[in-house]
């Protein structure tokens, strides 16, 4: 039968058939859970390349941070009292959470250009768990954000930032602020999956997450904040997360009112909550979601 | 025994403020173990959708599609274990070179280690990608970048290959040499579902074609019975004067296998004929000992228009109602 197919296909006698598909290895049958690790570190690793490739990237996370950290401390340090406190000291904490926090944002514009690519559409034809792509996404991200993370410290060293805690509990507000972003990751990469627009994306994120950095205390003490806004910042969850990485760093004055609101008097607590109610809420959504991309013109 | 079968196929997309499309409106193939379906149509008309529906992109709204035996949309990772897809937008990744993004594709298909990097080594060679493997694909020519999405679809020996419109947008040579590659494959035995919106793709690679509009399969055969369908080649003919007509319309009836049209002027006319240069030079010789002063001769091989315009009564239109241009075979 496909003999005679052959035959009758024009042009096809005259060359010879492809090695391709002979020589092709059979893939395996591994269990779920092993599948599930190799596709997402296979996802993570084509994340990591492009982290290597496209040094814009990296240059422009290390870069920013830098710039914030100096910015913050040499303009404002001098007009912005902070009462028993340098308000070097005090801004720190603000900004590793507002570099995180944007540096979330990454996952849903780069979720959105890979739709845009038709790579996902491969991925999607492809025997793998769907769930390891976005794995894959929040994992590279988190890498950019450690790499900002650290870069970040260093100049806080420099200008002359100290954790006052111990070194536990330093390193457990950075992880704190790292853990926080990776679950915001995973709300960004909902959205690009939604919204599917790379562009719409970075405007959108940029139109919320700037006022909502800024109205809390990540710059500024909230209880010198007009009425409305000090309501706003205080239980503004980037205001728990700034106020439970300072209290980790121990950066907080003793003297210093930090607000009323239940999260801002249980930030650690406050925090950890959030994450687990986001990753509870947008891993699954994100996966549901991802198995339903091509089901809309 | 149908290898891939897809019956009474219905798929609605709502898109955000815009009314709905009908994209796939009771579509049912057939596509026997070993041969190459050609699915054939305009744009919109719905190829790419099946396409979706048979690779477990989206899922039908109503109707079955099956793949050896296996439903689709019960065992979608069944499905995706044995297919293999390559589209009219090279879905690659642009910053992994060509040997990472095989690699990567033979990674997920869950190959081990060492037989994913061995293929992808083997494959690049096929490809005639070698000299460029370590290169990220971002800086490929289009021609390239449509290769090393065909070899990710060739990782695995997929018991379908689905070509998503495997040359649109190509040049010419690299169509020819797209055309080759399909050829060789489909010379091995490979079960192949290609979609094109070129008749000539459609003629020359695919064993069996189904003609669609509006989500619907309009015709099937081979592509010599459509084309006997639809009138194959023409031969066309422009007069110098109207007064010629009646003898240059007895040439042309003496060598075609239809009846001859005449222009609404009445100095055109056209036939359908089986072969074409032998019964062109036949009516010249004729004409010309006749004493018929001719303004233009020619041949003319039938196009998507034609074959929409005789199946449909309409042309065939694209996306946005509008006719397409038409696209001579070159």
């Amino acid at each position: 039968m496909s003999a005679e197919d052959t035959m009758r296909r024009p042009g096809a006698a005259a060359v010879a058939p492809h090695p391709v598909i002979g020589a092709a290895p059979v893939p395996r049958e591994p269990s779920p859970l092993a599948a599930w690790f190799s596709d997402g570190w296979i996802t993570t690793r084509r994340n990591l390349i492009k982290i290597k490739r496209v040094p814009d990237v990296l240059v422009f996370t290390t870069l920013q941070p830098i710039m914030f950290v100096l910015l913050f401390s040499y303009v404002y340090a001098g007009s912005i009292e902070i009462p028993g406190s340098d308000y070097k000291e005090f801004i720190m904490a603000g900004i590793f959470a507002q570099t995180v926090v944007f540096g979330a944002t990454w996952s849903g514009y780069a979720t959105a250009q890979d739709i845009r690519d038709g790579i996902i559409d491969r991925f999607r034809t492809l025997p793998m768990r769907p769930s390891a792509v976005l794995v894959g996404r929040t994992n590279g991200d988190l890498l950019i954000n450690c790499i900002s993370m650290v870069v970040m410290i260093a100049t806080g060293l420099v200008v002359g930032w100290r954790v006052r805690s111990s070194l536990l509990e330093g390193v457990a507000g950075v992880l704190l602020l790292l853990v926080f972003a990776y679950a915001l990751s995973w709300v960004f990469v909902f959205i690009g999956l939604t919204v599917r627009s790379p562009e719409v994306i970075n405007n959108v994120s940029f139109i919320v997450l700037f006022p909502i950095t800024f109205i809390s205390n990540a710059f500024v003490p909230s209880e010198n904040l007009p009425t409305p806004l000090r309501v706003f910042a205080e239980w503004n969850p980037v205001s728990a997360l700034v106020l439970a990485a300072r209290q980790l760093f121990g950066n907080i004055p003793p003297q210093m009112q930090v607000g009323d609101t239940w999260p801002l008097q249980n930030p650690v607590l406050a925090v950890l909550i959030g994450i687990v109610v986001l990753l509870a809420v947008f891993v699954p959504l994100s996966v549901w979601r991802f198995g339903r991309i091509g089901s809309r013109a | 025994m149908a290898f891939v079968e897809a019956a009474d196929l219905h798929v609605t997309y709502h898109p955000r403020k815009a009314p709905e499309v009908r994209a796939l409106d009771g579509l049912s193939l057939d596509v026997p173990a070993g041969t190459v379906f050609g699915l054939l149509g305009p744009n919109g008309a719905g190829k790419s959708t099946t396409v979706k529906v048979l690779t477990t992109l989206i899922r039908a709204d109503s109707g079955t599609a099956r793949i050896d035996g296996i439903d689709v949309r019960e065992h979608p990772d069944e499905i995706r274990r044995r297919i293999g897809v390559s589209g009219q937008y090279a879905a690659v990744d642009e910053n992994l070179s060509a040997i990472e993004n095989l690699d990567m594709v033979g990674r997920l298909y869950h190959l081990t280690r060492g037989d994913s990097r061995r293929r992808a080594d083997e494959l690049v060679e096929l490809f005639d990608l070698g000299e460029a493997k370590n290169r990220p694909v971002k800086g490929f020519s289009g021609g390239m970048r449509r290769r090393i999405d065909l070899a990710c679809a060739l990782v695995i020996a997929p018991a379908v290959l689905f070509l998503d419109e495997p040359t649109t947008g190509l040049d010419p040579r690299s169509r020819l040499g797209m055309w080759e590659v399909i050829e060789r494959l489909a010379s091995t035995g490979t079960t192949v579902l290609l979609t094109t919106q070129y008749l000539e793709e459609a003629d020359r690679l695919a064993d069996d074609i189904a003609v669609i509009d509006r989500g619907k399969v309009i015709a099937r055969g081979t592509a010599d019975a459509l084309k006997a369908r639809i009138g194959g080649r023409r031969v066309q003919l422009t007069l110098v004067s109207p007064d010629d007509l009646p003898v240059a319309r007895a040439a042309l009836e003496r060598v075609g296998t239809g009846t001859p049209e005449v222009s609404a002027e009445g100095r055109g006319l056209s036939v359908t004929v089986a072969e074409g240069a032998a019964e062109l030079s036949r009516v010249l010789g004729e004409l010309e000992s006749a004493g018929v002063a001719l303004y233009d001769a020619g041949m003319q091989r039938p196009t998507l228009d034609d074959v929409f315009l005789r199946l449909t009564g309409h042309m065939a239109a694209d996306e946005d109602g509008q006719e397409t241009e038409g696209r001579r075979a070159s």
